[in-house]
């Protein structure tokens, strides 16, 4: 276990944690936007950014990304002042600018007295804040279809060469960690359609519902060495199955007692 | 032929010494990007054709040599007869017949192509007294220019190699580290860390295996140092990279190349190809125990894989992005194992080091920054070109006794060091030592050695915008601050330059760009607003002028100046001539005069002008 100290007060932390889980513990309220428990944290946002500093480093401190900062024994941590309001304020400020409409940046920026941008606003900007939780949620699947393309500002998120991703397998898991919901996807009929791409739907042979993509169905038979049958039925009808099956259980062993 | 041991390096050196010896006469000419740019292939090409069909006594084809940069640019070509020293500059293919007769066969001075100081008007026949030569001190640059890049025997005769004998012969890895600790070198890539701890840390790290990395991404605008050395010199850099192998232990090394550079790309192969033949690389080198061996990595071209840990990612064939280092790449780099990154000037200063020893090296150069700086001039400076000086010279020194002053003896406003990062220090910074503190404490940096040098008619304001661009361009867009934040400074330092800017808009720049500065991921971003503070710390008066008269005093901004015809035209026509927008009317031996709404401020009429008739206002 390793001390520290994080707004005046010493807490206890496991080693290797990063300061943000402790910091988070302890019940104080970091913002973040790209930092997610189920993907390795990157710092993209910079949201999350504390003041270190250690008793020998003579009044001398340093901004680091608390998703990042592995905990050290006897860091004195500091998580809100005047500097840090102002970094997290003016980066709320930057994509106000970049993301005019994005409800959830709006919302952020807000809680910061920010009702508009102070830089000039891009009418056509897009919801992408760009944080990485959509390609690393993707790599984490094993499949990194998409991944970021360009540079700076030009930056996208988008398949190879900026075509529909060969290997995407229409899971959604990109669409539902995207904080800012800006990853469109729909189901029609028998067809769902994401990042330009459609796939089949996998309907149910019992209740005709539909399911996953039969991509994504191929995928996870294969990786956790399921029957290949396991898709076929839809988890709904499965439970009824099963229910069912109990229920006829309980009939016979009632009328065995009988 | 292996030599696999080090008595028989040093019988090979002293057969090939005792061969080059035959060769009375070296002529070496400057292929390096200046002079091939001005057509030194086709005068070595010129040389080697008229020596096949004539035969002349003393000389032969081996006695012309192409070398890499010699370093004076601005006067190339260049042809160099050695062992006299003579030096021949701007030499044009036609001139290559008048040099083989005169100079080769009678030995007479060709006067016309030597050089002459535009101040006092002396000749000079040898190279080595030309001032812009003679307050040089070369360390990492000794063999550039002087010898032929692809020959392996070039660089040993001239001492290569014998660095890496010494230290396989007698000296643990732990004496390596610690000679280079002690000779004070730090980093040549900008960031000026000491050489010789980062080895010792790598050298601790329990984990394996351990790598050495050679950064050759050299990315800033009119830097090519690095460039030079890579292409010049390449055995020097192998060498380097060797010792530090052995210090580190470490079996596998890359050098990251941008693809930019193909000249240094096909020089570097072809070194690490002969080291490999020779048994200089690869398994067992020279007989001993270590084993290691070098491969290329070529880069695409971006900026931000000079930083090291997206380096190393494009290394590993990912996406050239940072991390976060608060794990150091030392400790945790190239696939997340112990990694040593150095740059090729760092590299090239090693062999030496070792051979001479590190009070030698420490005893040059200032207390704190030990040894020499290779710098490339650039821009308003008379002599442009690759030089290497002591470090803790003055600005001054640099750009007037070494660089001869500004073009056209028009009047220096501001000089700028440490790449688009860097920062631009003005006239009443000239005497300030160059070394890496004392540019970081006045606002600039080292950086790897770019100095671009501005005269009156630039506009800081301007020049702030076009290196904030250049970072918008090649920001990698991972973090907020550095890819929204230089964005959007860059937009509000374009609306300085329109005049349309007010005093809130400066301070909104001042403020956004602290912040850039302490939330950045990487150095890109942390550095990134340096060319507008430090050209509004230095030149406010001129961002004042912007916003509060609509003015541009260095008449570049476009929207902010007119050109205007004054009574001294005498109706020459130039002007007239080449005014793409037709905005010149006048008759000849007439005064012009020019229509500013059809104008569009392309200067051309101005660059034009040989009687000052045209005035910006």
């Amino acid at each position: 276990m390793v001390k520290l100290q994080i707004n005046g007060k010493t807490v206890e932390a496991r080693e290797g944690e990063m300061l943000l889980a402790v910091i988070k513990r302890q019940g104080i309220e970091v913002p973040t936007q790209c930092h997610h428990e189920a993907i390795e944290p990157t710092g993209n946002c910079r949201l999350c950014m504390v003041e270190i500093t250690k008793k020998n480093w003579d009044g001398w401190k340093k901004s680091v990304t608390s998703c990042l900062y592995p905990v050290e024994e006897g860091l004195i941590v500091e998580t809100h002042n005047d500097k840090l309001f102002e970094i997290r304020k003016t980066i709320l400020d930057l994509q106000l600018a970049r993301s005019p409409h994005s409800d959830y940046v709006r919302k952020m920026a807000l809680d910061y007295g920010l009702e508009k941008s102070s830089y000039p606003v891009e009418p056509d900007g897009d919801d992408c804040i760009m944080c990485y939780a959509c390609t690393r949620i993707c790599e984490v699947l094993g499949k990194s279809a998409i991944s970021p393309t360009q540079r700076g500002h030009q930056k996208v998120i988008a398949g190879p060469f900026g075509e529909a991703p060969p290997d995407c397998i229409g899971c959604l898991s990109c669409a539902h960690i995207c904080p800012t919901d800006h990853i469109k996807w729909n189901d029609k009929g028998q067809t769902r359609t994401i990042w330009d791409k459609s796939f089949e739907l996998i309907a149910c042979s019992k209740c005709g519902k539909k399911t996953i993509t039969r991509e994504f169905a191929d995928y996870l038979i294969e990786k956790r060495e399921l029957p290949a049958n396991y898709f076929e039925i839809c988890d709904d009808c499965k439970r009824q199955e099963t229910a069912e099956k109990i229920g006829s259980l309980v009939v016979r062993a009632r009328e065995a007692t009988i | 032929m292996k030599i696999d041991s080090i008595r028989k390096l040093n019988k090979w050196r002293r057969e090939i010494r005792t061969q080059q010896k035959a060769i009375k006469t070296r002529v070496l000419i400057c292929l390096g990007p200046g002079c091939l740019a001005g057509g030194s292939d086709l005068i070595l090409k010129e040389f080697r054709t008229i020596l096949k069909k004539k035969k002349i006594k003393n000389i032969s084809v081996a006695s012309i040599k192409k070398t890499g940069c010699h370093g004076f640019c601005a006067r190339g070509p260049l042809v160099i007869i050695e062992p006299q020293g003579i030096f021949y500059s701007k030499v044009k293919k036609i001139h290559v017949a008048e040099i083989i007769e005169k100079t080769l066969q009678r030995g007479e001075i060709i006067e016309k192509l030597l050089y002459k100081d535009p101040d006092t008007e002396k000749i000079y026949k040898e190279w080595r007294k030309i001032p812009f030569y003679a307050r040089q001190q070369k360390i990492a640059l000794r063999n550039v220019g002087q010898i032929d890049p692809d020959e392996i025997t070039d660089y040993i005769a001239n001492g290569g190699y014998s660095a890496l004998a010494k230290i396989l012969k007698g000296m643990k890895p732990e004496e390596v580290i610690e000679q280079v600790s002690a000779s004070g070198l730090r980093g040549r890539g900008g960031a000026g860390f000491s050489t010789g701890r980062k080895w010792a840390t790598c050298a601790r790290a329990e984990d394996e295996p351990r790598y050495v990395l050679c950064n050759g991404d050299e990315g800033d605008p009119g830097a090519f140092m690095d460039r030079c050395i890579m292409e010049g010199d390449p055995h020097t850099v192998l060498e380097g990279m060797i010792i530090c192998a052995y210090a580190v232990g470490s079996k596998e090394g890359y050098i990251y190349v941008r693809e930019e550079y193909p000249l240094a790309v096909v020089n570097l192969q072809k070194a690490i190809d002969d080291a490999r033949r020779f048994g200089l690389l690869g398994d067992n080198i020279l007989g001993s125990d270590l084993c290691f061996d070098i491969e290329i990595s070529k880069g695409g071209g971006a900026f931000v894989c000079g930083e090291s840990s997206a380096l190393m990612k494009s290394v590993a064939g990912e996406i050239g992005e940072p991390r976060a280092k608060y794990v150091r790449s030392v400790l945790k780099g190239l696939h997340d194992k112990p990694t040593v990154l150095n740059n090729v000037e760092s590299y090239a200063n090693i062999p030496v080091i070792i051979e001479k020893g590190a009070d030698w090296f420490a005893s040059i150069g200032t207390k704190k920054s030990a040894g020499t700086k290779a710098f490339s001039l650039a821009g308003k400076i008379r002599n442009t070109g690759l030089i290497e000086v002591p470090m803790g010279i003055t600005l001054r020194e640099i750009i007037y006794d070494i660089g001869g002053g500004i073009n056209d003896n028009r009047e220096f406003k501001a000089v700028q060091t440490g790449g688009p990062s860097g920062g631009c220090l003005p006239a009443d910074k000239l005497d300030l030592d160059v070394d890496f503190d004392t540019l970081t404490e006045n606002g600039s940096m080292m950086g790897s050695g770019g100095m671009v040098v501005m005269d009156d008619r630039t506009c800081m304001v301007d020049v702030s915008r076009y290196f904030l661009n250049f970072l918008v361009e090649e920001s990698c867009g991972k973090c907020v601050p550095c890819r929204e934040g230089l964005y959007q400074l860059h937009k509000l330092n374009e609306k300085v330059c329109k005049g349309k800017a007010g005093d809130d808009d400066l301070k909104l720049m001042e403020n956004l760009s602290r912040t850039i500065m302490s939330s950045s991921l990487c150095g890109l971003g942390q550095s990134g607003p340096n060319p507008f503070l430090s050209t509004i710390m230095y030149f406010r008066d001129e961002y004042e002028a912007h916003v509060n008269e609509q003015k541009c005093p260095g008449g570049v901004c476009k929207d902010l100046i007119t050109y205007r015809i004054n009574d001294d035209c005498d109706g020459c026509m130039a002007c007239l001539k080449v005014c793409a927008a037709d905005a010149i009317t006048g008759k000849k031996n007439e005064k012009h005069v020019i229509d500013e709404i059809k104008c569009d401020r392309c200067g051309a009429c101005y660059a034009v002008c040989n009687i000052n008739a045209i005035d910006i206002i």
